[in-house]
């Protein structure tokens, strides 16, 4: 993906860092401090208030909710170090990034890489300024951690695809605008028979039907093609390529779902702080509950070396240009993490944090014990746990398949 | 597997048979969404009680069967393998309580009809969200009990309640002064706060000094035997999946990684029954009954939760959803993990008891 390059110009980050306060006093409504993005999660329908909705536009006409993308498609255009000047920016105005979802984590990135200047100047501005919402189509009943397998087929039939088939897990699909999906174009050959296409949700033929999960949400569609009309210019990149571009977005998924910093902006707070509201302290200020407290330490220690090597690996694999292969040892890392927390969070509030709805729970210790339950999908979706195992033993360390 | 007597292994049996067929986790999804607080069928529960459950550990001149702890246990595991929304652990405590601190005009008033399923009874003891038996303010002026209690079990269909107060146990039956709050948990099964405002309480005298560790005993137990029926049935399930279940043109089962995965839970499962076993003959041989209760709680708390996780892991996005029935283990899972003691109460508990 095109960045402009890291120059320090004395002087430069100071201005940019006032020119961002100054937008943020100018912009940021006051009323969403601490609140976060309607956008980023696929767990529900977007209802905007009228102030988040100025937030996003504001945001969106600067390119700011895409900071490092290019500026000629709706991007900020900034250089890293600026864009860690924006979020440092933000979090202490008490800010959020307005403009997110599956377009802006992993079809944006992979469609600037791939797609054809036509599709970049259509798909990807409205991705920027946060109007619109991807959906992806890749999973199916037999093709799950064995994508490849997939079996949604797209027949040519000169001006456009004939798609059919089924894909399932689709996350937001009922509120989602467009797909990205994979199908099959040749059946003759399991990797070289996959295309990349993108599909109108509002189209006809596609039908989805949500699937409620053990959180109790229902954000999870099965997804149904019948005798869907795709336009050939939905075709990203060329036929039979879509395992190649399919494959570099799921590098993109991990690592925006292991990302030290989004991860951690996730979870808030630092365990030992909530920690400390729900035990007992001893006079001198220590969780008085020695075993928990141990346990917290470990917790603590992990999850800042986690972070730490998160900041590492971002940093090699810019130095290096591009998405890495420890984007597989980042997500099985943090996704654990992420679920370590969530269980020994429980286990601080007792029943506390085992409400499910009504009276006598705080609206965060609700929305926490759903959290709890919907973070146990981290370690599954986006390649699970033990294909990324998997893939750090084929493909970091060099070793070969068992069977 | 403990060595079964004839009768034991009968009554295993019958347990198992009815769990399965009148009692799989369809009937608690049929309770579940009935919304009815006090979340279990009657009728099911009239039936357990006509099979003698309710009244297992309550001796026969109280109408109950005296066929011991082990027995008890055997009954309560292959409930919690189908999930059976039921009060009979409640009871069978609330049972127990009596039957070690009670007087002989108590027993003879309570114990039939708690044994016969007609009363339903339940522990009233912590009053906070983290187990903490040694923190009760609850106390009695003239014979009134006040306080609150936190997060009880099956209160919505109790008739009688064990109350824990500062100064021992106490019966206390539903009715004046008696209030629940509804507490609805992840598990979706009944709990209440319960504030008990100068209720009528009736002490149980004869348990001595250790009554209230002795009832927790039981509880621990009694709660560990439901999660090992619940283990066992993840552990189950998810063999049987991945020995469905085909990717890569192979069936899951036949990968190495999830094979030693499987061979590790295995393992733990050993563990776990080994541990609760042994809580339920320390109960019946009424030897070392408080160590084995911790080890026995502590096991079932740590294998549960690796395997209730594990269990989802490795359904991949379809242990995810509600229709299938492994998440209500976890749920389910984590409510029992927090009863009588969580992970870190118990290990503080057991290196204190046994003096390091
Ligand atoms: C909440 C959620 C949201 C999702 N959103 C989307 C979405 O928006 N779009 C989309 O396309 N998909 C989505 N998915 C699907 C997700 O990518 C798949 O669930 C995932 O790829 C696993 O596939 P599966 O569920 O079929 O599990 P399976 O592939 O059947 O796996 C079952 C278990 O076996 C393990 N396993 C499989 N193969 C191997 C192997 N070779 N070696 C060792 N272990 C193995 C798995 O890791 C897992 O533990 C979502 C899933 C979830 C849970």
């Amino acid at each position: 993906m095109a960045t402009q390059p890291d120059v320090k110009a004395p002087g430069a980050d100071d201005a940019f860092r006032e020119e961002v306060r100054q937008f943020l006093a100018d912009n940021f409504p006051p009323e969403l401090k601490g609140k976060g993005n309607a956008l980023a999660g696929v767990d529900g329908p977007t209802q905007e208030s009228d102030a988040q909705r100025k937030w996003r536009e504001a945001m969106g006409e600067r390119g700011w909710g895409t900071p490092t993308w290019p500026r000629e498609y709706g991007g900020g255009g900034l250089t890293r170090r600026q864009a860690r000047i924006l979020d440092e920016e933000m979090a202490r105005a008490g800010a959020y990034n307005p403009i997110g979802g599956m377009g802006v984590m992993m079809f944006g990135p992979t469609l600037l890489e791939y797609g054809s200047e036509a599709q970049k100047k259509e798909h990807i501005p409205p991705i920027c300024r946060g109007e619109i919402r991807w959906c992806q189509g890749y999973s199916e009943p037999n093709a799950g951690s064995d994508l490849a397998n997939l079996q949604t087929t797209a027949e040519d039939k000169g001006d456009h695809y004939l798609v059919n088939g089924q894909k399932t897990w689709t996350s937001g699909g009922q509120w989602a605008d467009k797909c990205f999906c994979l199908v099959r174009t040749d059946k003759s050959d399991k990797h070289r028979g996959i295309s990349f296409l993108l599909i109108d949700m509002d189209a006809p033929g596609v039908e989805v039907r949500p699937i409620q999960m053990i959180s109790g949400m229902s954000p999870f569609c099965e997804t149904f093609f019948t005798d869907v009309k795709v336009p050939k210019e939905n075709l990203v990149g060329e036929e039979g390529q879509g395992w190649t571009i399919g494959k570099r977005l799921l590098q993109h998924e991990r690592t925006n779902l292991s990302g030290g910093g989004s991860l951690a902006r996730m979870m808030g707070a630092s365990l030992s702080d909530l920690a400390k509201k729900y035990l007992e302290t001893d006079e001198s200020g220590a969780i008085a509950d020695k075993v928990l407290r141990d346990r917290i330490a470990d917790f603590e220690i992990r999850w800042s070396a986690f972070l730490l090597t998160a900041r590492r690996a971002a940093e090699e694999s810019k130095a290096a240009g591009g998405v890495s292969e420890i984007s597989s040892v980042l997500k099985k890392l943090g996704t654990k993490l992420g679920q370590e927390r969530a269980e020994l969070m429980i286990e601080i509030m007792g029943f506390q944090g085992l409400g499910w709805e009504g009276e006598g729970f705080s609206e965060a210790e609700l929305a926490g014990v759903r959290a709890w339950l919907f973070g146990k999908a981290t370690t599954i979706y986006g390649g699970s746990t033990e294909i990324q195992n998997n893939i750090i033993a084929k493909r970091v360390l060099g070793m070969l398949d068992h069977q | 597997m403990a060595v079964l007597n004839e009768e034991q292994e009968m009554l295993r049996d019958m347990a198992r048979e009815w769990a399965t067929n009148e009692s799989p986790v369809a009937a608690f999804r049929k309770v579940r969404a009935s919304g009815d607080p006090e979340a279990f069928d009657r009728d099911a529960y009239g039936a357990m009680a006509q099979m003698g459950w309710s009244g297992i550990i309550v001796p026969e001149e109280h109408g109950g069967s005296d066929f011991g702890w082990l027995s008890a246990g055997l009954v309560v595991e292959e409930l919690g393998k189908t999930l059976t929304a039921s009060p009979l652990v409640a009871t069978t405590l609330a049972a127990a309580a009596i039957v070690l601190g009670g007087s002989d005009e108590q027993k003879a008033k309570w114990l039939p009809r708690l044994a016969s399923g007609e009363t339903i009874g339940t522990l009233a003891i912590d009053e906070g969200p983290r187990h903490d038996p040694a923190k009760l303010s609850a106390s009695v002026a003239g014979g009134k009990l006040s306080g609150t209690k936190a997060f009880v079990h099956e209160a919505h269909g109790a008739d009688l309640f064990v109350v824990a107060a500062a100064n021992g146990l106490y019966l206390v039956e539903k009715g004046d002064g008696v209030s629940l709050a509804t507490r609805k948990l992840t598990d979706q099964r009944s709990h209440a706060q319960v504030t008990f405002d100068a209720a009528p309480a009736d002490r149980l005298d004869s348990g001595g000094d250790s009554l209230l560790d002795d009832v927790l005993d039981r509880a621990r137990i009694l709660t560990a035997c439901e999660m090992l029926g619940m283990a066992q049935a993840v552990f189950d399930m998810t063999l049987d999946y991945l020995k469905q279940r085909v990717q890569f043109n192979q069936v899951l089962a036949t990968f190495q990684a999830l094979q030693h995965r499987m061979a590790d839970l295995f393992g733990n499962l050993a563990m776990m029954r080994s541990a609760v076993e042994g809580g339920l003959q320390a109960l019946d041989s009424g030897f070392g009954i408080a160590r084995a209760a911790t080890i026995a709680k502590a096991e079932a708390n740590r294998v549960l939760h690796t395997m209730s996780r594990e269990g989802i892991q490795l359904h991949g996005g379809i242990g995810m959803t509600d229709e299938y029935d492994v998440g209500f283990y976890l749920k389910r899972a984590r409510v029992l993990e927090t009863s009588w003691g969580g992970t870190a109460y118990l290990r503080d508990h057991f290196a204190g008891t046994s003096g390091y």
